[in-house]
C-alpha cells in the first residue's frame, strides 16, 4: 500500500506524519518542486527579507515517525493518470499511487501587463525570498504591487531596510478584501505614519523601464518609480496536474470533510492545504480555499486519519469539519491575529480600544460572530475560539 | 516529559494555547506562560502545540 504526496510543504508534511500517528505502515512518498525539506513560509516576507534567514533556520522540526519516507525534490508533477493510478514527474518519472494527496499549495499570481522583464519579483518560496532581499538591499526605493497582506508586510520590512516604499493596488484600502473598508483604511493609516505611500483604486497599464522594471505606469496616465516592483497580487492553485479526471478542480480541488476528493468514481484521491476547498461546518455550508496558516496541519491529520479509516474499514470517516481558520500578521510593531472567517461577515463591531491603536474588533454575520481580529490583543482572543466551536 | 519554549523565538501568539490549555497560556499581559513538567497522557496536545507553533520555538522531551 502506497501513498503519494504530491507537494513538500507543510500540508505534505502533517500528511505523513497524521498517517503514521494512526499507524498507517505503508509506503510514504513526498515529491517537492523544491530542494528543500518543508519550512516555514511566514517569516519570508519578516525576518527573512530583514535579517536573510538560512533554510535551516526555517525547516520545521521532522519527527522520528517519518523517518523513513521516500523524498524526491527538485520535482513536480505533471500528470496524473487515475486509471493506471501513477503522476507523471517533470523528469520523466513515474510515480504510482494506491492514495494520492495533492498538496501543491499554491502560487503567485502575476500580472499580465507589457514591459520589463527583469527586476520584478514574487514572493511565495525561499528562493524568492533571498532574491527579493538581494534586490532590496541595493535599492532606494520600490513599488509594491498589491496591498494584500503580504503586500503590506513586505511594506513593513522594507521600511524596516531604510528603503522607500510606494504600494499600488487595485482595491480601495490596504487589506481590503479580509478585514472590510474601515479596519483597512486604519491599516493604511498606520502604514502611511511609516511614510508608506498608496496609490489605491489603481489599474496598472505596463511595466516602465528598458530590460529592467523602474516602475509601473497606471491607466490614469501616472507612473508609479522604484529601483524593483514586488508583485503581492494573491495566488492561483495548483492543480493543473490533477485534470483530466472526474476531481471539482474550480478553485483548488474541491474535498469533502475527510479531505477525500469528491467525485463519482472511488479515486482514492485526497487534497490538504492551501490547495484543498471544503465547508467550514462550524460557520456554513459553502466550500472555501482558505489559505490561512493553522488549514495545513488540519487538514494533513484529518487526512492521514481519513486513510488509515478507509484503508481499514472500508468507509469513509464522517466527522465535521471543525477548524477555526486563524491567521496573524506582523507589521511594525503591531501584530494582528484572527480567528474565523472574516469574509462572510456583513459588519464590523469595536468591542475594545480603537482601529488606530491596539484593539479586538468583532466580525458579524447578522448577529452572529462569524470572525475576530486583534491588534496587539492576542491574550483577549483565546475565548473566542471555543466561541465559534460552540454557537455558530 | 519536559516542555521548553525558546522565550527568545516565541512571540506569544498563543496558537499553543488552544492545542493545550492546561500546559500554556496567556497572562493578563499578553505573554505567554507554560507548565515545564507535564504528564506523559498530555503528549498528543502537546506535540499538537509544538506543530501549530508559528514560531516553531516549542521542544518536548
Amino acid at each position: 500500500m502506497k501513498v503519494l504526496i504530491v507537494g513538500a510543504g507543510l500540508a505534505g508534511l502533517r500528511s505523513a506524519e497524521s498517517l503514521r500517528g494512526v499507524g498507517f505502515a505503508g509506503e510514504i512518498t513526498i515529491v517537492g518542486e523544491e530542494p528543500h525539506f518543508p519550512y516555514n513560509r511566514p517569516p519570508l516576507s519578516k525576518d527573512a527579507l530583514a535579517n536573510g534567514l538560512t533554510i535551516a533556520d526555517l525547516e520545521f522540526k521532522r519527527r522520528e515517525s517519518i523517518a523513513d519516507v521516500t523524498w524526491i525534490f527538485n520535482d513536480s508533477a505533471i500528470s496524473t493518470d487515475y486509471q493506471k493510478q501513477n503522476v507523471l514527474l517533470d523528469s520523466g518519472r513515474l510515480e504510482s499511487f494506491d492514495v494520492l494527496v495533492a498538496a501543491t499549495g499554491i502560487r503567485p499570481r502575476r500580472l499580465k501587463v507589457p514591459g520589463a522583464e527583469k527586476s520584478k519579483f514574487s514572493l511565495r518560496n525561499f528562493m524568492e525570498a533571498q532574491e527579493l532581499r538581494a534586490s532590496m538591499l541595493g535599492a532606494r526605493k520600490m513599488v509594491i504591487v498589491g496591498a494584500g497582506f503580504i503586500g503590506c508586510e513586505i511594506a513593513a520590512t522594507a521600511r524596516k531596510l531604510g528603503i522607500d516604499v510606494a504600494v499600488v493596488a487595485a482595491d480601495p484600502e490596504p487589506m481590503f478584501r479580509p478585514l472590510g473598508a474601515e479596519f483597512g483604511r486604519a491599516m493604511r493609516r498606520r502604514h502611511e505614519a511609516h511614510d508608506v505611500s498608496f496609490h489605491m483604486d489603481a489599474k496598472i497599464a505596463g511595466y516602465l523601464g528598458g530590460d529592467s522594471a523602474t516602475g509601473v505606469s497606471l491607466e490614469s496616465g501616472e507612473e508609479i518609480l522604484g529601483d524593483l516592483v514586488v508583485e503581492a497580487i494573491g495566488s492561483l492553485p495548483n492543480t493543473e496536474w490533477l485534470a483530466g479526471g472526474e476531481l471539482d478542480l474550480q478553485d483548488g480541488v474541491l474535498v469533502d470533510s475527510s479531505m477525500r476528493a469528491t467525485a463519482p468514481s472511488d479515486l482514492s484521491v485526497y487534497a490538504v492545504g492551501d490547495v484543498a476547498r471544503y465547508a467550514f461546518d462550524l460557520f456554513d455550508s459553502t466550500p472555501r480555499r482558505i489559505e490561512h496558516w493553522n488549514l495545513p496541519t488540519e487538514t494533513g491529520r484529518r487526512a492521514g486519519k481519513s486513510i488509515a479509516h478507509f484503508l481499514t474499514t472500508g468507509e469513509v470517516l464522517a466527522e465535521p469539519v471543525n477548524f477555526v481558520p486563524s491567521f496573524w500578521s506582523d507589521q511594525y510593531d503591531d501584530n494582528l491575529q484572527s480567528f474565523g472567517i472574516l469574509g462572510i461577515a456583513d459588519s464590523i463591531k469595536v468591542v475594545e480600544g480603537d482601529l488606530m491603536g491596539d484593539c479586538v474588533v468583532e466580525y458579524l454575520r447578522g448577529d452572529n460572530v462569524v470572525g475576530v481580529v486583534g491588534v496587539n490583543t492576542s491574550a483577549k482572543l483565546a475565548p473566542y475560539r471555543k466561541r465559534f466551536q460552540e454557537i455558530n | 516529559m519536559k516542555v521548553h519554549v525558546d522565550m527568545e523565538k516565541c512571540q506569544h501568539y498563543g496558537q499553543c494555547v488552544f492545542e493545550a490549555d492546561d500546559v500554556f497560556s496567556l497572562g493578563d499581559d499578553g505573554k505567554l506562560v507554560y507548565k515545564a513538567d507535564v504528564d506523559d497522557s498530555r503528549r498528543s496536545d502537546v506535540e499538537s502545540a509544538v506543530d501549530v507553533c508559528p514560531m516553531q520555538a516549542i521542544t518536548v522531551e
